[in-house]
């Protein structure tokens, strides 16, 4: 693939993915699963500074990952070109890496299983359309708003504004053959308010399909807020007390979690949730679902990345484990067919069982009404060190928290340099409230307000 | 056994160049054909095998191939960027054209440019005339890629059976074994023309165990900018123990305490407390734009006079090493901080650019399609005068971290935390009880203050550093040390 401005492009589109898919696919030899992966990207990244453009970088990238499954040993080589020589070259050496593999009776590719995927718009025509002089303006005007948006911000260290347009294919001499293709923007910006010595940092941001989801109002409100709100933070007195996570820390939260419902994961002893269906793992209020057939999810697709049709599963129901999410390898392992649960980074690495639009069904009160009837607690906005604090195998839950707390049912007085701490399971059966403020972020999860109860907080 | 040595091997074996000079000229002239006050094209070539064990199977042998260039286009304040993996002459030219095309898009948000033949375009001459070299930054003694597949497979295998012989309440274990041969080249309008070529090789194992109160992990790795005779002097038999040792340990844990606390910090630990508490904010892109706490401090004291803290990128075959860094420049050791004071900020090209100084060898990216910024090398506190018996004898009650996971620090307000994964309890200056896994926070500028006692056994540890999107490996290192108070995040009654 070449940059910018080449004439090989998206405009190329599914069926030549498919076709390349399907070259590579077609040469398995008799005893041997092919499974080619290609796709295409197209990126903008804008950063505006001081009211200029600091950095535009602008991407086109292809690469392919294929898998080659013989008497139960798999190899995998990738490549970051289609050019069929690199396609031809890349399939040789996943063949004989697969001569290293142990073999396992498990190992082997998706199948169709008659689910048929649904139809889900995830392309937006406009963001292909939209002219890089409309991209910079957005970024400025981003930086703009929130520069001059109250007199206590300082500093606007980056304001971005992002897209990408992706496609992809997968086909496998088993009978897959499937393409999707989506599109996504985003605006970003963070805000330093205060002096030096005193100074917090908040960032704000907006997200679409397109161009027309996106709203530079809310990111720079958000960003300007979360930094102004945290002015004059102090570490707080240690102790245990009710935590009010913010949607976006929920939705982070959720996204550890998740790893805990892999069949993956279970099948191989490393979930705290596994040999645990049918048992009552959180409160009867809580009820957890991944759906990547719900359009609204940033991980919404209409298949999963072997080529199965996307399906809803149903996880938790009233504080009841259900079940896992599995791949095709995950759930011959566990003797259950593939929920079409198969997640991968990109081309350049293999498929393994994963969530991708993890969400907690919604409650009645909205973000106020869950801190006025909590009362007296923590209001957590930010965590940190949440991949070096928080573990899924063993529960152990620990995060750095900015904040505020929450006194007479409304932020008070600002917090720093503390810590919150529980197990996830403790956590899971100590919910206090669940938002009915559902937002859909970047990432696996939907975030909503959510507030737990006996949470050791660490500071003075 | 096969040994597959394809097309890939024999190009990146040829010590040539990715990019002959007298192209780079012609594309760094045509990506400044129309203005720009500077051009650099960054190509590299990287092939890599990994391997991975889980479950007590080799699940996966895989092999990756990565290749190509980015052009990068400063116009004023502008920076436009653009790449292709195509390295041809045609290819290159069309992501030139491309990034300087991005660099003067932005009509009227542009200032200061700098149109016409300067001494950019002498320098793009001067880069075809030049005698360049491609600098090789730490030979690697048995290539990878003259390394049978199988015994690198092979090696997952012992570390599997001596995770397992640990203890019967082991109940998984992982390996993963990963090797990258990077091939890269920077040509700019400065003349320079400039490569490097890097090996890295790394093993890791991760163990988890079960007991009554549940299940525990523990987790080890080795990583080096070195070739596989790594393994020669590095026992993974060894490695996969003490990663069993670190989960089995942890079984009989309790809860870690809550609340300010004396920390006693070993050797070999992380060193990950001073890449948080003042790494991230001593980038000088940080300072740029005043979001970070160490703004204007240069020469003041911003540490215990204990502190003396280097960041060293030409360190003998440690994992945040290299011959050049991602700009050209070479790898340099910068001290940072000297017996407490600040000396000075890391810097990449641009930065430094603007304030008229030279770069420090901290431009980094991840790969060609990123845009290098300032990043750490190897970052580490040098050794002080105490023993570590000492130290611990000297600390009546406190926790001890034997090994830390992963660290964030908020570079403005300076606050970090850093999570342990092998701690205990001191009790009368001695090691007890074994704790659960807690994230400990701290604010920069404070702990670096509280830092009163560093002994002299200074080591490294492999990490792998993210920063607005990119990743790249660095090291870590510090003696065993305490600082007298940081709040950790447990859930017990300090």
């Amino acid at each position: 693939m070449t940059a910018a401005g080449s004439s090989e492009g998206q405009g190329e589109g599914l069926d030549d993915l498919l076709a390349i898919a399907s070259g590579a696919a077609e040469l398995a030899k008799p005893g041997e699963m092919i499974e080619a992966y290609a796709m295409r990207a197209r990126q903008t990244e804008v950063r505006a500074y001081e009211g200029e453009v600091e950095s535009l970088s602008s991407s086109d990238s292809a690469g392919i990952g294929i898998r080659v499954v013989v008497g139960g040993c798999q190899g995998f080589a990738h490549a970051a070109s289609l050019d069929a020589e690199v396609v031809k070259e890349t399939l040789a050496e996943a063949r004989d890496n697969a001569s290293f593999a142990t073999p396992d009776e498990h190992v082997t590719l998706a199948v169709p299983d008659g689910v048929h995927a649904g139809a889900l718009d995830l392309f937006d025509e406009g963001l292909t359309e939209l002219q890089m002089d409309e991209k910079v303006r957005m970024a400025i005007e981003l930086e703009r708003m929130v520069r001059d948006g109250d007199p206590r911000v300082r500093q606007v260290p980056s304001a971005d504004y992002e897209d990408a347009s992706l496609q992809a294919a997968v086909v496998t001499s088993t009978g897959i053959q499937a393409a999707t293709r989506r599109t996504g923007c985003h605006l970003s910006v963070s805000a330093i308010a205060g002096e030096l010595g005193g100074s917090h940092t908040g960032v704000g941001f907006s997200v679409g399909r397109g161009p027309g989801d996106l709203s530079p109002e809310r990111a720079a409100a958000d960003a300007i807020e979360r930094a102004t709100r945290l002015l004059g933070a102090k570490k707080a007195r240690s102790g245990s007390l009710v935590v009010v996570f913010d949607p976006r820390v929920v939705s982070t939260i959720l996204g550890v979690l998740s790893a805990a419902f892999s069949g993956e994961a279970v099948t191989k002893g490393r979930s705290l949730f596994a040999g645990r269906v049918g048992e009552q793992v959180a409160l009867g209020s809580v009820t957890i679902v991944d759906d990547p057939t719900d359009i609204r999810a940033y991980g919404a697709s209409p298949y999963d990345a072997e080529g199965l049709a996307s399906r809803r599963n149903l996880l938790v129901k009233d504080g009841i484990l259900q079940g896992f999410v599995f791949d095709t390898v995950s759930a011959r392992r566990a003797g259950v067919a593939s929920t079409a649960s198969a997640v991968r980074g990109g081309y350049a690495s293999t498929p393994v069982a994963g969530c991708r639009a993890l969400s907690l069904m919604p409650g009645s009160l909205d973000a106020e009404a869950i801190l006025r009837e909590v009362g007296e607690g923590l209001y957590v906005q930010s965590v940190t060190g949440v991949h070096s604090g928080v573990n899924p195998v063993s529960g152990d839950f620990s995060v750095g928290a900015v904040g505020l707390m929450v006194s007479g049912g409304e932020l008070a007085q600002p917090v720093r340099e503390v810590t919150v701490a529980s197990t996830l399971q403790r956590m899971l059966t100590s919910v206090v409230a669940i938002g009915s403020d559902v937002e859909w972020l970047p990432g696996i999860a939907a975030g909503q307000t959510l507030a737990i109860g006996g949470m050791t907080l660490s500071g003075t | 056994m096969t040994e597959s040595l394809t097309g890939a091997d024999s190009s990146l074996d040829a010590g040539g160049y990715l990019v002959e000079p007298d192209v780079a000229g012609r594309v760094i002239a045509a990506a400044l054909q129309r203005g720009g006050d500077f051009a650099e094209i960054f190509a590299e070539d990287r092939y890599g095998t990994t391997a991975f064990l889980d479950d007590g199977r080799v699940e996966e042998l895989a092999t990756g191939r990565v290749r190509g260039a980015g052009v990068r286009v400063v116009v004023g304040e502008t920076t436009g960027y653009a790449h292709t993996s195509d390295l041809t002459q045609a290819g290159l030219m069309a992501a030139a054209e491309a990034a300087s095309a991005i660099a003067r898009s932005s009509v009227g948000a542009v200032r200061g440019v700098a149109v016409g033949p300067g001494p950019l375009q002498g320098g793009s001459r001067e880069a075809g005339g030049s005698e360049p070299t491609v600098p090789r930054s730490a030979p690697a003694l048995l290539h990878p890629l003259q390394v049978a597949k199988a015994k690198k497979v092979e090696l997952l295998w012992r570390a599997d059976d001596a995770a397992r012989s640990a203890g019967a309440e082991v109940v998984q274990v992982s390996a993963g074994y990963a090797d990258s041969v990077r091939q890269m080249l920077v040509a700019n309008s400065e003349g320079l023309f400039v490569g490097d070529y890097t090996v890295r090789t790394r093993l890791s194992a991760s163990v988890v165990a079960l007991g009554d109160g549940g299940m525990q992990t523990g987790y080890e790795t080795i990583a080096l900018t070195r070739g596989f005779e790594v393994f020669e002097d590095h026992d993974v038999a060894e490695l996969a123990s003490t990663a069993a040792r670190r989960a089995l340990a942890k079984l009989s844990a309790r809860p870690a305490p809550s609340g300010e606390v004396p920390v006693v910090l070993a050797s070999g630990s992380g060193g990950i407390l001073f890449h948080e508490a003042c790494g991230h904010g001593l980038e000088a892109d940080h300072i740029a734009k005043d979001a970070s706490v160490f703004v204007g401090r240069i020469g003041e004291l911003v540490a215990s006079p204990l502190v003396t803290l280097v960041d060293d990128g030409t360190l003998g075959g440690e994992w945040g090493s290299l011959g050049v860094d991602d700009e050209g420049r070479s790898g340099a050791r910068n001290v940072l901080i000297e017996n407490g004071v600040l000396t000075d900020y890391m810097w990449d090209l641009i930065r430094a650019r603007k304030e008229g100084r030279s770069s420090s060898g901290n431009g980094r990216r991840e790969s060609y399609r990123h845009l290098p910024m300032v990043r750490m090398t190897n970052t580490f506190l040098m050794d002080g005068e105490q023993e570590p018996e000492e130290i611990l004898a000297d600390t009546p009650h406190g926790v001890y971290v034997a090994k830390l996971g992963g660290g964030q620090v908020d570079t403005t307000t300076g606050d970090f935390v850093f999570g342990t994964t092998e701690a205990y309890l001191i009790e009368n200056g001695e090691i007890t009880e074994p704790l659960r896994d807690a994230n400990l926070i701290g604010n920069g500028p404070e702990v670096l203050s509280r830092v009163d006692a560093v002994a002299g056994d200074f080591s490294m540890t492999p990490g792998t550093c993210g920063k607005d999107g990119q990743s790249v490996p660095v090291g870590c290192g510090q003696p065993t040390l305490r600082v007298s108070s940081v709040t950790i995040g447990g859930t017990a009654g300090a």
